[in-house]
This record gives C-alpha cells, structure tokens and sequence, in this order.
C-alpha cells in the first residue's frame, strides 16, 4: 500500500513560502481599506452621512446600480444560457467579444460608448430622432454601467449554467417540458449561487464604476455624480469627507459581499437539487 | 532546463546586457512635474526641449495636484492655473516660494460646427446645456467669479443650464467635441489647443476675471538645481515660448 506524504511532511520551507505569500497579498489588499477607516472618525462617518450631497449621491448610485443589474441578469441570463449550453460556429470570437469590457480601461470604455451612443457618436442620430437623451443624463449613467459590468455576470452565470448536471434538463424535457419551462424551472434554480454570486461581482463592479461614468454621462450632483465621482470631488476640497464617504461605500460594498456568500452557503447547505 | 529555454535565457540576458551598456555616459535625472490640465500642450512641447532633465509630465485639475501635494506626494515642481494654491502650499511649507509665469484668459467655448449660441448673452437662454469646471479647480472657480459678477436673474438662468461639472479642462473639452453640451467655460488656450473643433465667444468686458498661472519648487526635491532650471525656462527661454505659442499671455506685471 503506498503511503500518501502528509501535507508539509518533509517541505516545511513550501508550507511557509505559501504562508509568507498569503500575508503578502492579505497585507496588501487590506491596508488602504483599515487606512480609510483609521483616519475618519465615527463621528466624521455620521455627519458625512447627514449631507445632502452625499445622500444625493448614494441614492443615485443604488438606484443606477440596481436599474443596471436588473438589466444584466433579465437580458444576460438567458445569453449566459445559450453560451453555456450551446456550441455554434464563431463560438470562441463570440465569448471573446462578450468579455471584452472586462480588459478594457473605463476611460477606453467611456470613449467607446460617447463613439458609439453620444450625440456625435455612430447611432447618435438616431437616438435623437427617438428623443432618447443619454449623455448627461441618469439613464447615461446605467448604460455606462452596464457596459462595465455585465462580463462580470455573464462569466459567473456561464459557469453555473455549465455546470449543471444536465440529465435534470433532459429528464425535464422527456417529462413533457418546452425548452423554455426547462430554462426557467430547472436550470436557473439549478444554477442560482452561481447567478447570484454573478450579481454581487456585477454590483460590485457597477458601484465602483468612475471612469466610464465621468467621461459618457459627466458628473452634476443629483443626476449623474455617482458615489466615487462624488469622492473625487471632495478629493481636492475637503479630503476627510472623502474619506468618510470611501468608508460608506466599503461598508455597502461589503455588505454586498457577505450578503452574497451567506446566500450562496445558504443555498449549498439545503441542496441544489429540489 | 531545456535547450530551447536556455537559449532563450541567453539570449535576453545579452539584451538586456547590450541595452544597459548602451547608456553610456551620466543618466540625465527624471524631473517630475505636476501641472494644470490646461498646460498640456505647452508643457509636454518645452519638456521635449529641456535638456537638464528628463521632464515627466502629471496633468490633473490643479486643485488635486495640490491635494496629492498635501498628502505626501512628491512631485519636483507643481504648475498651477491660479496663484491661490501654489500660495496655500507655500504658507503650509510645502513649496518654496511661487513664481507667476503666465496668465490666460477664460472664454466662452462652443463646438466649432454648432451655431446654437453665438453670443455670450445665449448661455442664459432656456434649454441651453453647458459644462463647467468644479467648485475647486481653479477653471470652475474662475467661471463662480464670472458668474458672481452678473445680477441674481442672470447668474441663476445660467447656473440653471449647467448639467456637468468637470474636475479639469480636458472633460469639459471632451464633452464639447462630443457635441455632448452646447457651452463650456474654458481657458482661450484649451480652444487653441482644440485644432479648430472649438470656436471661443470673448466675456463681455468687465466679466474677465483675472487669470494668472503660478509654479513653484516642491520643497524636498531631490533635484532642485533642475527644478530650478526648469523654472528659469518657463520665465525666459524655450518654456515662454512654448506658452506664448500656445496661446497664453506673459505673466501680469506685478
């Protein structure tokens, strides 16, 4: 019988160089977050809350994030399907194309969209003849993001989708289902962390978002200035509130964050499979 | 290793070797420079013909210069579009003493194709859209002081038509040649430097604020005798005429 080596067993140097590397990375990432709130105070953080502006700005930036992954998970879910489930001709250009925003810059991001949606940009003829004003305006806003953020859902749902044990949809289908009560009442139950994990990456993102926003919708208070452009306002002026403010949307983002795995553990602990 | 892998080893060691030898003589030192947005194209044009240094160029709106100047950001010489900043870092000691350099004027700016306003009188009419700098870059605070100076009625028709504040030069331009607005207030340098897609409505007499740039050393600089010099150029040598040829105005006589 062979003897399987035990973990560590005769590489102590290994285990520490993986430690040594995680403290590297957990350092890292870690301190500009402890930095934003060991230099606000409470009190600073509260009263940061309590001004109109950045009031203004939190509600703009739920309400954009939340209109945008609406958007994503209604016409991304169903795209994510096709991707996972089916091969076509062109398939790997396809999936290239749909990850594309992810490497792209924000400010590159930015530029494309006034190219091609702007007054002077490729459809913004025709936007206008349908008086469909986007550029600094709040649905300027939600197109930039979703731009930026659908990759991040349509990977995660892509991965679900793929994952799942497909003789449940070919038993679905033999039971007498259509292919779209197949969809809706087997696979996207089926593959529900993966999508909601898809969501807080998409949120996430979609909170975070500047560049993009700044250079298609602008920035006014109240309609387009988002929470981060919001913070880079206050950057040059009165940085303490933008560090109050940073530490609001670490909290929120967090939030976010753990709300999702408690979901997901919640889901894989009472089983996928009805 | 592989044959193949030593090989390449090799041969990007030699490079790399062959490349560092290739210096030869001093290394000229790298000369950081913080600078308005708007002097991006003189300053990128005399950096080229400065030959103390290698000068490295960081344009942003000044305000947040002087803010990354305030929390320990070094740069060797910071360029600003108004005296009031270079003069807030001198009196916190962070900056040796500022030198104005230049002054510009603020202009009225309109896509070049658009005929929508022609006077400055237009930027008060209802359903006009125009773009201004923040509060606190020293391009939006320059259009506060324009707009103080016309009656409440005026002041509040125009601030009613403003749908975008930029945090520099650059995005109001951006936004005007996206035909995304149909005004901004800019420095008569930005619609220079704009190659023709800009056209420029003057302030009515008695509107103009006053607009002078000023530089200083950074206090800490590891080169200073080249900040220094970089200094001495934008008063007198190839930095003046790099911003007389863009379009800004000699320093105010004080």
């Amino acid at each position: 019988m062979t003897r399987r080596a035990r973990p560590g067993s005769g590489t102590p140097w290994f285990a520490v160089a993986l430690g040594v590397s995680l403290a590297v990375v957990l350092g890292f990432l870690v301190l500009p977050v402890l930095a934003i709130f060991v230099n606000t105070s409470p009190a600073r953080l509260v009263a940061s809350l309590g001004e109109s502006e950045s009031i203004e700005a939190l509600k703009l930036s739920l309400e954009t994030t939340v209109i945008a992954i609406v958007i994503i998970v209604i016409v991304g879910t169903p795209a994510a399907f096709l991707l996972a489930t089916r091969s076509f001709p062109g398939k790997s250009i396809v999936l290239t194309l749909v990850e594309l925003p992810l490497v792209l810059p924000p400010a590159v991001a930015g530029i494309g969209l006034l190219a091609a949606l702007g007054p002077d940009g490729l459809l913004g003829g025709a936007l206008g003849d349908a008086h469909i004003q986007l550029v600094l305006q709040t649905a300027g806003v939600v197109v930039a993001l979703v731009f930026v953020a659908s990759p991040f859902y349509l990977r995660q749902a892509q991965t679900a989708f793929a994952s799942i044990d497909r003789s449940y949809m070919d038993a679905s289908r033999t039971l007498g289902a259509g292919q779209a009560q197949t969809f809706i009442r087997v696979a996207i139950p089926l593959a529900r962390s993966g999508v909601i994990a898809g969501v807080a990456l998409a949120w996430g993102r979609a909170l975070g978002e500047f560049g993009a926003t700044l250079m298609f919708a602008g920035s006014f208070q109240g309609i387009t200035q988002t929470v981060p452009l919001a913070i880079y306002d206050r950057f040059a002026t009165d940085f303490p509130s933008a560090l109050a403010l940073s530490a609001i949307l670490v909290i929120v983002s967090a939030s976010l964050l753990l709300a999702v795995k408690l979901l997901c553990r919640g889901e894989a602990l009472s089983g996928a499979v009805r | 290793m592989s044959g193949f892998v030593r090989m390449l080893t090799v041969m990007l060691v030699g490079v790399a070797l062959g490349v560092s030898a290739c210096g030869g003589g001093a290394v000229k030192p790298t000369l950081v420079v913080s600078a308005a947005a708007s002097l991006q194209k003189a300053f990128s044009r005399y950096g080229g013909q400065f030959s103390s240094a290698r000068a490295r160029f960081s344009f942003a709106g000044s305000d947040v210069l002087a803010a990354q100047i305030e929390q320990g950001v070094h740069p060797d010489v910071f360029a600003s579009a108004n005296t009031k900043l270079p003069e807030m870092l001198y009196g916190k000691g962070l900056v040796e003493r500022p030198v104005v350099f230049a002054a510009n004027r603020l202009v009225l700016a309109v896509p070049a194709s658009s005929a929508k306003i022609t006077s400055f009188a237009d930027v008060e009419k209802p359903g006009v859209t125009l773009s201004v700098g923040t509060v606190g870059v020293p391009v939006g605070a320059y259009t506060q002081t324009v707009l103080g100076k016309l009656d409440a009625s005026e002041r509040s028709a125009v601030l009613a038509n403003v749908r975008d504040r930029e945090p520099d030069v650059t995005g109001i331009v951006g936004k005007l040649t996206q035909g995304a607005v149909d005004a901004g207030f800019l420095y008569i340098t930005d619609v220079t430097a704009a190659d023709g897609q800009l056209r420029a409505i003057a302030l009515p007499a008695g509107l103009q604020p006053q607009v002078a740039y000023g530089v200083a050393v950074v206090k800490g600089t590891a080169h200073p005798q080249q900040a220094r010099a970089f200094l001495e150029g934008l008063l007198q040598g190839d930095g003046r005429a790099e911003l007389l040829a863009a379009g800004f105005l000699p320093p105010p006589a004080s």
